[in-house]
Formats: structure tokens, sequence, C-alpha cells
């Protein structure tokens, strides 16, 4: 057997500290599949060892909540006995490195979190982060990005119906493919991953175990340098089809009482499934590698603890009931084996060709791995923005269509055109709104979705930058009409051995955590993407909200197309005019400087019931949320949504128009509906302002003049078209 | 109107076409599996859905089109039983033979999702009698295989037969299919395959109704 030297606990990522302790809780030296199983255990991605202190103060609890962190994906109630289950997970190393599996795999990958909790997935979103449109690489990761998430998606038959797509320097040798899958269950028919009692039989389902992803979670636990193309091996190949099979074998055998205990293999496949399903029951397991279906010769017990091959998943059932779980596998053509045994010692034993190759207690492996106070360092935040250095004399019609062509506004229509938004015949609005809906099939009442950051707010000041992330969602959702109910969080930053990066953690996070518990918004699942660095230079820190609403009648919701001529127009919400970050600063005057917009909760949350409230009451149909690019941005997307003009009454003032200032939210509606708003806003102490009318063909402002909608329009289309045609 | 859909192995559009067919004629189609040798008897309707049968590994259909039921549906077709294809069944009914043609790539070679505007070219058969002749629905189509193929002998007598069912409109094909071809039907006008998605817009919540009259057509004419 390989003796461990001092290159080989190296070379798996393992400090001589973190070695030290594996001797310890072994008593003895590990031997190389040992070393292994445990190199993955505690890598970063699996173990949250930087983050798991910090992470431990996010409020994760509520009267609607079922199941928190800690299992595959989190359960909320949305009553009726239905439970919406839901969790974002990232795939960014791998994505980088092969657009097209990496992608898709994390599709893959997130869908079986969901339907392991034995929920049917019913949605997808993503959040994708690109480099520099200029950049070499750019246009090659789009395409491969997207055309994986569609060929995974497309082909399970889930609907991909949104997301967000945005560009940045700072992305150029790191993306962010953050894919977020959300399903719906029974309350009473959760599963979960606790492998208790021992003597059960544990089953491996799905595709056969080949050597693709070994060391997977462990690449993605370190920075990218000049030779990173050559991990290409360590990326795993998916296989829809395979995975659709195991959706549907699931579900049936879900239907049947046979499960105790089920676990999707994702980052370090067999070894994280079989070490943390022993952990939480507090049982053991013990396995058999001769019995894993394989599909190679030849591999090693190393291979195979550490393959992270797809489509694959760990089950224990109750005894006597493998032979019925069995041909449920076989009438869908899958794999089905008996590989083990629950134990009583709490250790996880593995056997190959009748020697016991691997010998460790569970609770080690999955519980007592580091965890690290890392040092860090708080950054003040940026400097607030000097009026006076604003020019004033920009043209507002030149920069509105500018704006509304860039990179980070204009419309996505191409990449949402290569995903199915409509399979499962359930989808009420697919993607271009404020927040995706879906219907609960079956019923009047739908799941609102959204996923939402802002990076260079997060940058300038991680602390508002993470209140604001988790604001946004929650007033994407709002603005639907839908009652917000619960956040999953992926949390995208560079290395945290570097006190700077460490600190924007540390800060983001308690500003998600005071978001989330002054909005009522609990995180019940997530995951941490840290190194998404290269060569020294991380990413802009994002950590992306996943949000999901109830609407408990969807006949009753708002979308942002003007609906009728003669509306009045109206915007909810104080505008400063706050144009430091603003896409206003970055696109017109090339500067990203200043400091973010602030979030003031209070006044968020009271805002956005109140709009809800009267969505609710059927009183509104047409609300849109103001974000990037600020108020008159706002209106045009309004306008170009439902192909009426408007004709505005505003301040001829460049922060007016294009300040970021939160909270804030537009509405149209008949103009007596209208007075009976305004009235009801100013007794309840919300800021309410009469901005304009609907009609017309033209976006009308004052100090603008008219712009034809068709004209901002057909700008706004061809932006992404042409920049992937390399027009 | 008694209707079977037939799931295959990534069939994903089975439980949709279901709950169209059910909305629309009140009674719940019967699924049949693709393992199975046969279809129940007196079936008025087989229906095959749209999806990624067997992955469309090899090329989409190919595999689903020598699935063991599929000789029985082959037989009831040839005895006049109503064969209806969405999308992925439009393409295991080319594969089988049962509809002239072939559906490639997309000209871009992309998956494309989008609702287009669709011609009714034919309202004289089993499954477009509700629509009139011309009308311009708004229906979505969801593939990277839908372009339609023949030659111009094939295409030729398609058009002269009054097979072509529906095209998309002017300007709107998707995927650059021949002649604009949306759907064709069999020269016996009992089998129709089509790429766009009826059973998609049958509920006024998802943004249409245009599909009702595919499904309303056939409980007429057969129930």
């Amino acid at each position: 057997m390989t003796a461990i030297t001092q290159d080989i606990v190296s070379e798996h990522g393992l400090s001589d500290s973190e070695y030290a302790n594996i001797k310890r809780l072994l008593n003895r030296d590990p031997n190389l599949v040992e070393l292994g199983v445990f190199s993955v255990m505690w890598s970063e991605h699996c173990s949250y060892k930087s983050t798991r202190a910090h992470l431990r103060r996010l409020p994760t609890s509520g009267p609607q909540v079922i199941q928190g962190p800690g299992e595959n994906a989190g359960v909320v109630d949305i009553g009726d006995g239905d439970a919406a289950v839901f969790k974002i997970e990232s795939h960014n190393h791998p994505s980088y490195i092969e657009p097209y599996q990496g992608a898709a795999t994390g599709v893959g990958g997130i869908m079986r979190d969901v339907f392991t909790m034995g929920a049917r997935p019913v949605a997808m979103i993503n959040a994708l982060r690109f480099g520099s449109p200029d950049h070499p690489k750019t246009r090659h990761l789009v395409s491969g990005v997207v055309a994986g998430i569609g060929g995974y998606g497309n082909c399970m038959g889930v609907p991909t119906v949104g997301g967000e797509v945005n560009f940045h320097p700072a992305y150029n040798g790191n993306i962010l493919v953050n894919a977020m899958c959300v399903g719906l269950a029974r309350q009473d028919k959760i599963f979960k991953s606790a492998a208790r009692g021992a003597g059960n039989a544990v089953v491996y389902i799905g595709s056969k175990t080949g050597r693709d992803g070994i060391h997977g979670a462990t690449m993605a636990s370190a920075e990218f340098d000049d030779h990173s193309e050559e991990k290409r091996p360590t990326v795993q190949v998916g296989d829809p089809f395979t995975e659709k099979l195991l959706l549907e074998a699931l579900m049936e055998l879900m239907a049947t009482d046979a499960i105790i205990a089920i676990q999707d293999m994702g980052a370090a496949g067999l070894t994280s499934s079989s070490a943390e399903m022993a952990s939480k029951g507090d049982s053991g397991i013990e396995l058999d590698l001769d019995n894993v279906p394989q599909r190679e010769t030849g591999m090693t017990a190393y291979d195979m603890m550490l393959s992270e091959s797809q489509e694959r998943m760990l089950a224990v059932l109750k005894p006597g009931r493998e032979k019925e779980a069995a041909s449920i596998f076989k009438k869908w053509e899958l794999d089905f084996a008996v590989v083990g045994v629950t134990t009583n010692t709490g250790r996880l034993v593995v056997k190959h060709h009748g020697d016991v190759v691997a010998d460790m207690p569970v609770h080690a492996l999955a519980e007592e791995g580091p965890v690290y106070e890392r040092d860090y360092v708080s950054r003040p935040p940026a400097a607030p923005l000097r009026a006076d250095t604003v020019d004033q004399n920009k043209s507002i019609a030149e920069s509105l269509s500018r704006l509304l062509a860039s990179s980070d506004l204009c419309s996505r229509r191409w990449v949402w055109e290569q995903y199915d938004t409509s399979v499962m015949a359930n989808t009420v609005q697919g993607p271009g709104g404020d927040a995706a809906i879906v219907r609960v099939h079956g019923t009047n009442k739908a799941l609102a979705i959204s996923c939402d950051v802002t990076p260079r707010y997060c940058r300038a000041d991680p602390l508002e930058g993470g209140k604001q992330a988790v604001a946004e969602c929650w007033r994407n959702l709002t603005a639907v009409g839908a009652t917000p109910l619960a956040v999953t969080d992926n949390l995208n930053f560079g290395n945290p051995e570097n006190p700077e990066t460490m600190g924007e953690i540390v800060s983001a996070i308690d500003g998600i955590g005071k978001a989330c518990s002054a909005l009522g918004f609990p995180i019940i699942s997530g995951n941490c993407s840290l190194y998404n660095e290269t060569n020294g230079e991380a990413i802009l820190p994002t950590p992306t909200i996943g949000g999901v609403g109830l609407l408990r009648n969807f006949a009753r919701m708002a979308t942002i197309p003007l609906k009728r001529p003669g509306d009045a127009i109206v915007v909810i919400g104080e505008t400063k005019g706050h144009l430091g970050q603003s896409l206003y600063l970055r696109e017109i005057e090339a500067r990203e400087e200043g400091s973010a917009p602030l979030v003031n909760l209070g006044v968020e949350k009271r805002n956005g019931d109140f709009v809800r409230s009267l969505i609710e009451a059927g009183r509104l149909d047409t609300v849109h949320d103001i974000s990037d690019g600020g108020l008159l941005v706002a209106v045009a997307e309004m306008c170009m949504a439902g192909g009426i003009g408007a004709k505005l009454d505003l301040p001829n003032s460049i922060a007016f128009l294009f300040g970021e200032d939160q909270g804030r939210y537009i509405f149209a509606a008949p103009p007596e509906m209208t007075k009976e708003i305004i009235r009801a806003a100013s007794a309840a102490n919300v800021p309410v302002a009469l901005i304009g009318t609907s009609g017309g063909l033209d976006l009308e402002v004052p100090g603008m003049g008219k712009t034809r909608i068709t004209t901002l329009k057909a700008e706004h289309e061809t932006w992404l078209p042409n920049y992937m045609s390399a027009r | 109107m008694k209707s079977a859909v037939v799931v295959f192995p990534d069939s994903n559009c089975d439980r949709d076409a279901a709950t169209a067919l059910e909305q629309t004629s009140g009674i719940k189609p019967i699924m049949v599996w693709h393992d199975d040798s046969s279809l129940p008897d007196n079936v008025d309707l087989i229906v095959l859905p749209g999806g990624f049968s067997y992955g469309d590994y090899l090329r989409s259909g190919a595999m689903a089109a020598h699935s063991r039921i599929m000789r029985d549906v082959k037989d009831k077709a040839e005895k006049g039983v109503a064969v209806l294809g969405i999308c992925n069944g439009f393409q295991v009914l080319t594969e089988t033979g049962l509809l002239p043609g072939v559906l490639i790539r997309n000209i871009h070679l992309k998956y494309v999702c989008r609702v287009v505007g669709l011609t009714v070219e034919e309202s004289q058969s089993s499954f477009t009698r509700s629509y009139r002749k011309g009308h311009v629905m708004k229906m979505p189509v969801a593939h990277g295989e839908g372009n339609y193929f023949a030659d111009d002998e094939t295409l030729d007598r398609l058009e002269d037969q009054n097979r072509i069912a529906f095209r998309y409109a002017e300007g709107e094909n998707p995927n650059g299919s021949a002649r604009n071809i949306a759907g064709i039907l069999s020269e016996r006008r009992n089998v129709l395959g089509m790429m766009p998605h009826p059973e998609r817009v049958c509920d006024p919540a998802l943004g249409g109704i245009d599909g009702r009259g595919l499904f309303q057509s056939l409980v007429k004419t057969l129930s």
C-alpha cells in the first residue's frame, strides 16, 4: 500500500494541522483511500470550514419553515398540506473549465437535491455571471453554459423560468453558474437523509460509477491558475436521460413506504453520501465496493469512493423491501444494487475484494471537520459619490438608449429562448418579469421565484450589498403580488484565506442576516462557493439570493407590461437620486465609484407590504420594481413590455431619473383607482408620487423629448444576439 | 373519446397531454408504457407526447420508433385509428414511416422555445375541423430538431393532397422547416404530426387557448 508522504498530503489539499487531526481521530496513519475520503469531506466545498462559524448567525426559522439548512434542500409550508422544496447551488469552477458539461451537471445536481427530498421539480432559475463582453473567452462561455443549462433542464422536462445574466471583467477568470431548483411535495411525504437503525440494506441506484469527477470537490476548493485547463478531467459528464428515469423511478419508489433515508451522490459521491447519512442517523455503514455498479474495469477503491459520476443516489431501505425497490428500477432500466448495510458502530467501513480498505469514524468525517475562524478585515465602505462630478449635460435620450442596450440591461431573450420555459404547462409568467410565476398543478395557488444580487454594491459595501440582495429578491416577489416565504443563498466569493475577502464574506453574511430577519424571510438552504479567484484576482463578492413566494390566487397577480392607455403611473418609495455604483455611472461615465445605495429595512417592508396588499386585493395588475438603471429605465421596461408609451412629468435631473435608490416600485392603474391608492399610501406613511400617464407610442420626458417605444425595444432586443453572433 | 398517451422513457409532455385531453374530453386518457405489447382495445385516439424519448440518443425519435408498443401503434394507425404526435411524437412518427420526411436540427443549431404564429392550412381533418382555414394562432414551440425536411416531390404531394395541417406564419419559422411546415397529415388523414405544443395553450392562465380547438376537433369527430 502507498505510503503517505508530505507531498501526497498536500496534493490532497490538506494542511499539516488537518493531517495531524486525521491521525488523531483515527489513532493511526490513514491509508490512501482514507486520506482521499477525509480530503473531500474536509474540503471547503463539503465542510464549509471557512464560513460555518459565520453562517450560524443567519436566521433559519419561521412558522412557514418545515426544513431548514442541513438536508439536501429546504422545505416551506405553502398551505393545504403542500410544500415547496428548494435550493440553489453553484457549479462555477467546472463551468469555466468545460462550460456545457459544467453547467449541465450543475442543473442535474440541484434537481437531484430537490427530488431526493420527495419533491417533483417544477421550476429552475439560474444566476449567471460572465467576464467582460470584450474578453476573448466570454462568448464561448456564454454559449456553452446556456446550451448546457438548456440541454439538461429541457431533457428533464422541467421549465427554466427565469434568472440573471450579467457581465463584469471581475469574472474574466471565474464565471459563476448558480442554479436553483424548486420542487413540490406533500408535507407528509418529505424524505430525509438520516440512516437510522442497524442491519438495513444500503442500496445504490442510478447510473454506474466511472472515473469522472474524481476530486471535483477539491478542485472547487482551490484557486485557479494558468494551468486550470488541465483540470478538465475532474469535470463530470451529465446524462439527463438517466436522471429523468431516476426521477420517475424514485417518485414511484417514494409512493411506497420502503425508504428510511435517501441522499444524492453529489460532490464527493459515495463518500459524502454514506458518511453524512450514517453521521446524521448516528449509525454506521459498511460498504462492499465489489457490488457497486461500475462503468469501467480496474477501478480502485480510491477511484470509486471519490468518483463524482452523475445521476446516482444512495438509499437505506426498510428490511425486506429490496425486491420491491429492485423491480421499480428494473422497469426504468436503471442500476440497483445492495452495496452495504447500516451498523451501530459509528464507523464507515469500506471493503473491496474481500479486504477492509478503509475504516473511519463517521462523525469525524461529517461533523468534526475543521472550522476556521479566519482572520478578516472589514474594509470601510466606499466614499459617497460627489454629485458635482457627474456631468449634467449628457443627453437623457441617448443615455436611456445606451442603458437599455447595455450588456446588463439588454433583453436576455437570446438566452431564455434556449430554455424550455413552458413544459409542465404551469408557467403563468416566464422570463422577463420581476419574478417567475409557476402554478401549483391543479390549484389556484402559484409560486413566485426570483434570484438577485448586485455585486457592484457588494464590492463597495458588503454589508449594504448583502442587505440589498435580500431586499431586492423580496421586492421582486412582492412586485408580482406574492408573499415572500424563504430564501436559499449561494455565497460566491474569492479566497477566504485573504483577510479582505474574508471580511467581505463576514459583512455580506451580516447584511443578509439583518435583512432576512427584518423581512421575515428566513434562509432554508444554501451553498458556498469560495476560491473564485485566478492568479490572485477575485470575483466581485456575489451572494446570490434565491427566494420563493406564494400567491394564494394567481388570478390576482401583477406583471410589468403597461396594459391600458390612460393609466396613471405612480412611484411608491422615495427618490433621492443615488448615483453611486449605479449602472448609469458605469455605462455612461465609465466609472464604478461611490457608495452603495442604503437599504432601510423598515421602509422596505412598509412599502412592499403596501404594494402587495393592493395586488392581493385585486386593485393593481401592473407593477414593476425599480432596480438597475433607476426610475426611467423601469418605466421604459414597462412601456416596451406592453407596447404602450408614457408621458412623464419628472424633474430634469440625471440623478432623479437614473439613481438607484432602494425600496421603490412603479405601478400603473386607472386614474380613479389611483386617487384612492394615493390617499391610502399617504395614510400608511408610504411615499407616493404621481409621475405621468400611459398612452401613445412614445416615451416622453421633459428634457428628453419623445422616443419611440419600438426604437427603444429594437435596441434593447438586438444587443445580445448581435454580440453572440459577433456582429 | 377513449384516448391513450404512450409513455416512453423520458417522455416529458405526457402529463401535459393527458391534462389537456381530460379537460377537453372530460375523460382521463389511459397512460400506456412503451414496453407494453398492445394498446387497449377500442381506443379512439393515440397520442405520442413530447419529450426526449430515449434521451434523443442516436437521433430524436429513432429508438422510440422501435419500441415494443409502436408495432401496435402502427397496426392501429393502418386500421384508421387517430394518432397525434406532438414534438418528439412527430419525430417518432417520421422515424416509423407513418409520416413522410424527417425533422433535422434547427437551422441555427440551437434549441428554441418561443411562441410562434401558426396558420391553419387545412381544416378538413378530424384534428383541425374546429379551426377556420387561414386562422392564425399563437402556440409555443420547444425543440432542437424541428426543421422539417423532405424532397420536393414529397413536399409537392403533401401540398397537392392538402396534407399540410399547419404552417408557421410568414416570418415566424423558428427552425428552417421546408415551406414553413409545422404539422402534416398522413395520406389517410388519421395521423397528424406537429412540432408546436397545443397542449400548452389550453388554459387561459397560461397565456392562450388556441390549442383547445385541436382537442375539441378530436372530441367532436371521435366521440
